[in-house]
């Protein structure tokens, strides 16, 4: 299938999901479980997303584990988005390295 | 009435807020280019789809699904699930909008809603001044297609560990994302170690790894998220 048409329909959505709110919605949502089930959406989505393919993208699944490790560690230290991208990157390239 | 000096200075402050954004963009967006390059994309392709998405999780699902040959009712679907955050922050965004505002700002703004462009926009105080968006989106957009053109021209021509060392930097950016609401909240931090060990046992099980990645994420996220909203419903809305 046409790429263009995979790009188109990923734009089409994701453009109808950020600004159907900001031109439809004027006050908050109200149900109790639906608020819930948003706010905890893009966590899983990530997490799913992250493990274990993180160990899958790198040449050795080990080096691929302890990027994990550091990332998470890097993270919850407070270390900003950045940082914590070339935290990974870092641990990867050294370790591979040696393994 | 405001000068057009003070319009100037809005937009300055916006690309002043946008140039380290940009800057992890470009970091990122190579990653992002390096996965697009294996699922057969041209630098063209991921050019236009960085400049129209500008979304991490969300074009990285859709470089997957290309390379998978999915339908596309998946990448709609997939699509769906992995921006639903958008949804929420544009949702929080429309609150901070002056209802004087011209309309067609709603439109161009809805365009570029990102993790880092909501953070810099709600830090903001007052109603949201679009100068200052269009400020910031004049470096992060550049910032964000380029890095994914390079790092699909340039992925072939980079040593294979290198590649593999920068192929992570895209789960690096999750790992920010989801790691520091998990530390202040204990039932993010159950959603994402069961998230962790359900993914990890649809990659192992025989006949759930038959299932195809696309899937695999909705099918969890729907499930976790459903589960721990009926389980832990939360009491009041923070501010994000």
């Amino acid at each position: 299938m046409n790429n263009y048409l995979y790009i188109l329909t990923t734009f089409l959505v994701i453009y109808a999901v950020r600004v159907l709110p900001l031109t439809l919605i004027r006050k908050p949502i109200k149900n109790r479980f639906i608020r819930s089930f948003l706010y905890y959406v893009p966590y899983v989505t990530l997490a799913v997303m992250t493990f274990p393919a993180i160990i899958r993208a790198t040449q050795e699944p080990l080096a691929g584990g302890a990027a994990l490790i550091a990332g998470i560690a890097a993270a919850w230290r407070g270390c900003k988005l950045l940082t914590v991208a070339v935290i990974c990157c870092v641990v990867v390239f050294i370790l591979e390295m040696f393994l | 009435m405001e000068t057009s000096a003070n319009k100037k200075s809005v937009f300055l402050e916006g690309v002043r807020d946008g140039i380290p954004i940009a800057l992890g963009y470009f970091a990122v967006s190579f990653s992002l280019g390096i996965a697009a390059r294996n699922a057969g994309v041209t630098v063209l392709q991921g050019m236009i789809a960085s400049f129209l998405c500008m979304a991490s999780a969300g074009q990285y699902a859709l470089f997957s699904l290309i390379g998978a040959a999915a339908s596309l009712w998946e990448v709609a679907l997939v699509t769906l699930i992995t921006n639903a955050r958008y949804f929420l922050m544009s949702c929080a965004l429309s609150q901070k909008i002056d209802p004087e505002m011209k309309n067609y700002h709603r439109f161009i703004l809805g365009a570029v809603v990102t993790d880092e462009i909501f953070g810099i926009t709600v830090n903001r105080p007052g109603y949201l001044d679009p100068r200052y968006n269009y400020g910031a989106m004049a470096v992060t957009m550049p910032g964000w297609a380029i890095g994914t053109g390079l790092g699909i021209m340039m992925g072939t021509l980079l040593p294979a560990r290198l590649v593999s060392a920068l192929s992570v930097a895209l789960f690096g950016m999750f790992i920010a994302v989801f790691i520091p609401p998990a530390k202040k909240d204990k039932m993010v931090l159950g959603c994402v170690a069961v998230s962790f060990a359900a993914a990890l046992l649809f990659d192992l099980v025989p006949f759930l790894r038959e299932i195809s990645a696309g899937t695999r994420t909705i099918l969890l996220t729907v499930i976790i998220a459903a589960g721990a909203a009926a389980l832990f419903p939360r009491e009041e809305e923070r501010d994000e």
